[in-house]
């Protein structure tokens, strides 16, 4: 079977006026089906770029990049949103809701943009509250909702297309640690269940909860042991 | 993404900022509300004037005394001078001369003040010929009009219009009955049915008597022979132009003059229709143009607040591109922002438009009108203007990169 997530040799080169800055050197990764990956690294060592072409924010300047069995690393704009849509579910240290809308209507938005009609997105977004423990909370708006609470609605956006991966960034990074304890044990359901789950953060207690963890830094992965043996 | 949708968050994000919502939609209100009350006014103002001539008779011609151009300065005396007399309007009115010209009604005019036995009011007093009547298409609503036994004997007989007949008789039948103009007493032998004209010279507010006896008693004029204009009729439709020819020609002639240094002018009423409708018509022009500037500067402003709207909402722009919106959703979404905006500023400028059109035509006399298609129009218009507002916004909103705008704090 191949992998959920096949990179290779994937570069990335922003010009900023006559400076290049060569944000990845060439990064390798593989991410099979119902994986728990932890991707470390400290600020300014291309963390954020790798997420951001993870997620098909943005395109590599070189190399291929598969998910699940698409090459996303040529596509346009367009078809990167399609893609983005479909096959991943965001959660961001953010949360990003809009503050306008009730819960419900948060979680229905990806579907909405799926084009899925209005009766069946209600009772997907409905299930994925429910999944999450909010199905008391669903006409709430954000701001009524506790950070745990609000960042549970967001992986509930994630989960309601049904997505081929989970990517979260920095998930706890706004939370208290009653609310981590929240989110990461949800994390670890969800894989239990099959979900594969990519996790961008500095912190190794969240680390810890993954399967397996990557180091990035320079622009360069390390392997998991080797790094966190230096650390400690 | 569906319409339904996307019309939902449209609405949802305006509602979110609705004080500024409002505010946008007012250049919006302003510029419609604006142009389709100077334009209506214009159209009214027309359709007024239009009527008016039109209630002058039909196949009408009208000779009036004109200074020519070559010389003026040799005829001097101003436009209180009259260059034509009763001996044109005898020889307009001779078969061999003008064969296309049904009947002939020369007409002095002065302002008359009015008495009768209980009131005093002051008139139009018109001196005229029996052929008057044909040719003006009206009709005796009591009593009779003056014969030409009594145009040739000067006799002092009247015949009043219906308001004045109301102004000064309030109770009781005028016919019979003496009043005093300008000081001579006159016998009232008839009442003018209406005329139905509205607008600004009243048609139902005059005093008609002899030309002979006005020439007598009451003109003001040096010269007993000069009339202030002669009505003319043509015998149809067909032969109208040839009529005018005739007139024109013998006048022309009987004057001693050359078409250059003619010292009258001929009109029909479509020739009157065709100057009032392109005065009025530049009119409307000028004041709807005024009006559309306005209405631009509303169009701006739409613009100016989906700019700053995009800017403010770089976040959730940059989330629901995240979430799988396309660029072209997004262009949409800021789209139908504007179109609602303009739309909904267009139906309240509509509103209003219509409210200060029921507001202002009492109050002026004129029919502000405002048909059906220009109400259509005005709201294919400001949809159209928000449209256009938001095209730049909305193509920037659909630039942004995802990643740019989830960065921003």
């Amino acid at each position: 079977m191949s992998p959920m997530l096949d990179m290779s040799a994937v570069r990335k080169t922003y010009s900023t006026g006559v400076v290049q800055v060569e944000a990845l050197r060439g990064v390798d990764l593989s991410v099979d089906q119902g994986d728990y990956l932890a991707i470390m690294g400290p600020s300014g060592s291309g963390k954020s770029t790798l997420m951001h072409i993870i997620g098909c924010l943005d395109v590599p300047t070189s190399g291929t990049y598969l998910l699940d069995d698409t090459d996303v690393s040529k596509m346009t704009e367009s078809q990167l949103a399609e893609v983005r849509n479909r096959k991943i579910g965001f959660v961001f240290q953010q949360f990003n809701l809009l503050s306008s809308l009730s819960a419900l209507r948060n979680v229905e938005l990806p579907l909405v943009y799926a084009g899925v009609p209005a009766a069946t997105r209600k009772e997907r977004a409905l299930a994925a509250l429910d999944r999450v423990g909010l199905a008391d909370r669903v006409q709430h708006r954000p701001g009524e909702l506790s950070g745990g609470q609000q960042q549970r609605v967001s992986v509930a956006r994630a989960l309601v297309t049904d997505p081929a991966l989970l990517l979260a960034d920095e998930p706890t990074g706004n939370l208290d640690s009653h609310s981590t304890e929240e989110i990461l044990g949800l994390f670890a359901e969800l894989n239990e269940a099959g979900r594969t789950i990519v996790v961008i953060t500095h912190e190794f207690e969240v680390a810890e909860h993954a399967k397996r963890r990557v180091f990035i830094r320079d622009g360069l992965l390390a392997t998991t042991d080797a790094v966190l043996g230096g650390v400690h | 993404m569906e319409w339904k949708e996307t019309i939902r968050t449209a609405v949802a994000a305006l509602n979110a900022r609705r004080m500024r919502s409002l505010l946008t939609m007012l250049g919006i209100l302003i510029g419609i509300a604006a142009v389709m009350l100077t334009v209506g006014l214009g159209q009214g103002a027309q359709a007024s004037i239009t009527s008016q001539i039109n209630s002058l008779g039909s196949n009408l011609l009208i000779v009036s005394p004109s200074q020519s151009t070559s010389s003026g300065g040799f005829r001097g005396g101003g436009s209180a001078v009259s260059t034509l007399t009763t001996a044109d309007a005898a020889m307009l009115a001779d078969p061999t001369v003008a064969p296309d010209i049904a009947a002939v009604a020369p007409v002095s005019t002065a302002s008359g003040s009015l008495q009768s036995s209980s009131t005093t009011w002051t008139s139009t007093v018109v001196g005229t010929t029996p052929d008057w009547l044909s040719v003006r298409a009206r009709e005796v609503g009591s009593g009779r009009f003056f014969t030409t036994g009594e145009l040739d004997a000067s006799s002092n007989v009247a015949v009043i219009g219906s308001e004045t007949a109301t102004e000064l008789f309030s109770d009781g039948s005028p016919v019979g009955q003496t009043i005093s103009v300008n000081g001579q007493s006159f016998t009232v032998i008839g009442v003018l049915s209406e005329a139905g004209s509205s607008g600004m010279s009243n048609e139902d507010d005059t005093v008609l008597v002899p030309l002979t006896t006005f020439a007598a008693r009451l003109s003001t004029s040096g010269n007993a022979n000069s009339v202030s204009s002669i009505y003319l009729s043509g015998r149809d439709a067909d032969t109208l132009s040839a009529a005018y020819q005739q007139v024109k020609t013998s006048l022309l002639a009987s004057h001693g003059v050359t078409a250059d240094e003619a010292d009258f002018s001929v009109s029909t009423q479509a020739s009157l229709v065709e100057t009032a409708t392109s005065i009025t018509g530049i009119l409307t022009l000028l004041l709807g143009g005024i009006a559309g500037i306005s209405l631009l500067v509303g169009g701006i402003g739409v613009m100016n607040i989906m700019l700053v709207s995009v800017s403010e909402r770089v976040r959730e722009i940059g989330l629901r591109k995240a979430l799988g919106a396309t660029p072209g959703v997004i262009r949409q979404q800021f789209l139908v922002e504007a179109g609602i905006l303009g739309i909904l500023g267009g139906l309240l400028g509509i509103g209003i438009g219509v409210l200060g059109a029921a507001i202002l035509t009492p109050i002026i006399g004129i029919t502000v009108a405002i048909s059906i298609p220009a109400t259509l129009l005005a709201m294919v218009v400001s949809l159209g203007i928000g449209l256009v507002a938001g095209v730049y916004p909305a193509s920037r909103a659909a630039k942004l990169a995802p990643i740019d705008a989830l960065r921003s704090e």
